[in-house]
């Protein structure tokens, strides 16, 4: 089993949630993070005080997959969340010892 | 280069504009000066019909001056009560109380959100502390008849607002109301109540202004101590001097409308000496501290405005030789209080345009409060042309202050300086250049009044400042001016008052 976390732009979240449905995953967290990568910030100016916004707002997915499916999930992100601009974000693959379903107990690849 | 561009600009308007104000004020040399000498040219009647000056005949007729044709000064007459001046400073009244929240909004939507409550309680409070003052002393202390006959203070003869219900059958509850006349030659009067209820309202602001200085740092405490002190030490004082008919600037003839000297210049100046002891915030000015809600603070402009046409227009009603409350005068002020601030929230926002390269929203509602303070001492001074000039220099003047803020990174968290104290400093010198309706300036031939209203801005001023200064030291030594720099750190509206602005 797999972890995998992607950091998109917060305005392909809908785009990105409804192909990840349209595979069979059925399962997403969303946050709502803030960082940078290579995009840099702006400025801003209140009455003469200027301030540098380092950071930009963004939402990270996470999805603990099976193994099978871990490529297909990382192109369906990549695929809709791209936009060619910088500031596209990340997808992290990270191994996911277990999984447990709390309604019921399963484990393994029976929770995800 | 680009600050070149926009001071070029700034004194390309100003003379631009000086050449018409200056052929409107040769037209109204005629008309009667009202508190100075009166060796000014009287040939032509007053009554030039293209201008909107006092329509009332006997307003023309100030005492010392010759009024053209009837030489005999009009004798004084007995107050009669004016509904609709009473009905109109009720109206007032309430309009300046709700400038208080509207000033809290304005501030509160330009601190961090975790003092967002702390920063609007200084401005609540002030009208709770004030409120209960001027009703024991405040009231007696500004506009009671003079103590010693120096013109400094009133006496203790009105506390509790005594003499303005008179009982006149105990047994029946029947009584009578104390009327306030401003002008002895017309019979115009209100009652004594709704004046002191007026007045009551610009006392409760003058001191919330200042709070803008200390937002985000000072403790709660000492800022109710200190409002208690400075409404009754700097406020009142400055009350009796300028708009008492006995108080020593008022007999000097310096002309403040509706509080350019007694609310912003003496607020501003008393902000600065407060930050002498205060300190800057803790993080300042390399730490983010931007505004957290400015859709608050330009919600806040907007019942400022609308409620300043309460503070200027309801200023006619001690207005010079007039008894009408609801009159011409009142719609004189509340036109320059419509040109003045609309200019000067476009000629901030233009040069903010051109300075920094973005309009700001702030920078446009900062303008429009800038324009209102320089207008306020010069409401029914000044005709509408000037008020347009005005109003443009005010947002100059006053970006220009912000970025000399900026600049010397003094820590005055909410320009109660940079807006109230430069622009209540400008506006009031200013009016003794421009005054031509009920008194005459520098453009309408009259020097002498610009010297008096720079005396009256340095009087005002140096004593509001030195008394501030030892109020806050005072503080300082005894109770202590700041929250310790963990408090101040997790935020004022949690460790000052135990609550939070935002639980959504």
């Amino acid at each position: 089993m797999k972890l995998i976390e992607a950091i998109i732009k917060p305005f392909k979240l809908d785009e990105v949630k409804d192909a990840l449905n349209e595979i069979g995953i059925e399962g997403i967290t969303v946050s709502e993070v803030k960082g940078f990568g290579r995009q840099k910030g702006h400025t801003e100016l209140y009455r003469g005080a200027e301030y540098v916004v380092d950071f930009i707002p963004k939402i990270k997915m996470e999805i603990a997959v099976s193994d099978d499916l871990v490529n297909k999930v990382v192109e369906t992100i990549q695929n809709t969340a791209k936009t060619g601009r910088i500031g596209d974000g990340k997808i992290f693959i990270i191994p996911l010892e277990e999984a447990v379903r709390i309604r019921t107990g399963e484990q393994g690849a029976d929770a995800i | 280069m680009k600050l070149k561009l926009y001071l070029a600009a700034l004194m390309l308007i100003l003379m631009a504009g000086l050449i018409p104000v200056a052929a409107m004020a040769e037209e109204k040399k005629d008309a009667a000066p009202a508190a100075t000498a009166p060796a000014a040219t009287l040939a032509a009647p007053a009554a030039d019909a293209a201008k909107p000056v006092e329509a009332a005949k006997p307003a023309d007729a100030a005492a010392p001056a010759a009024a053209p044709g009837a030489p005999a000064t009009p004798p004084d007459v007995k107050p009669v009560l004016n509904t609709g001046d009473t009905a109109w400073m009720l109206v007032s009244s309430a309009l300046v109380l709700l400038m208080i929240p509207g000033l809290a909004l304005f501030y509160g939507g330009m601190v961090r959100q975790k003092n967002v409550l702390s920063t609007m309680m200084h401005s609540l409070v002030a009208m709770g502390i004030v409120g209960v003052q001027w009703a024991i002393i405040g009231y007696s202390l500004s506009f009671g008849p003079d103590m010693a006959k120096m013109g400094l203070i009133g006496d203790f003869s009105k506390m509790m607002l005594n003499g303005l219900i008179i009982m006149k059958d105990a047994a029946s509850g029947t009584v009578e109301y104390a009327l306030f006349q401003n002008y002895t030659k017309e019979p115009g009067a209100i009652p004594e109540l709704v004046f002191a209820m007026y007045q009551a309202m610009f006392a409760m602001i003058t001191v919330a202004l200042i709070s803008g200085a200390m937002a985000e740092r000072v403790k709660f405490s000492a800022y109710c101590v200190f409002v208690l002190l400075w409404t009754t030490l700097v406020y009142d004082p400055l009350a009796h001097w300028v708009w008492m008919t006995d108080g020593w600037l008022f007999k000097k003839g310096a002309l403040d409308f509706a509080g350019g000297t007694v609310v912003h210049l003496s607020s501003g100046i008393s902000a600065l000496a407060f930050l002498m002891f205060l300190g800057k915030r803790h993080g300042y000015p390399t730490e983010r501290m931007a505004p957290h809600n400015l859709p608050l603070t330009l919600l806040g402009v907007g019942l400022l405005w609308f409620g300043w046409f309460g503070f200027n227009a309801g200023s006619a009603i001690v207005g010079p030789n007039t008894s009408d409350a609801a009159g011409g005068l009142a719609g004189l002020a509340f036109t320059t209080t419509t040109i003045a601030p609309a200019a000067a929230g476009l000629s901030w926002m233009i040069a903010e345009w051109l300075h920094s390269g973005k309009p700001s929203a702030l920078g446009f509602g900062s303008g429009v409060v800038a324009g209102l303070v320089v207008i306020t001492p010069a409401a029914g001074f000044v005709q509408p042309g000037a008020a347009l000039l005005m109003g443009v220099a005010a947002g100059l003047i006053c970006y220009g202050g912000i970025l000399l803020k900026a600049k010397l990174k003094y820590d005055d968290s909410l320009d109660a300086f940079g807006v109230h104290g430069i622009g209540g400093t400008f506006g009031a010198i200013i009016t003794g250049v421009f005054a031509t309706v009920g008194a005459t300036g520098l453009l309408a031939g009259n020097a002498k009044q610009l010297m008096i209203q720079l005396i009256a801005v340095l009087a005002a001023g140096g004593y509001a400042f030195i008394v501030t200064l030892v109020i806050t030291f005072i503080l300082d030594k005894t109770i202590g001016l700041r929250v310790d720099k963990e408090d101040e750190i997790m935020g004022l509206d949690q460790t000052q008052h135990s609550e939070s602005g935002y639980n959504m």
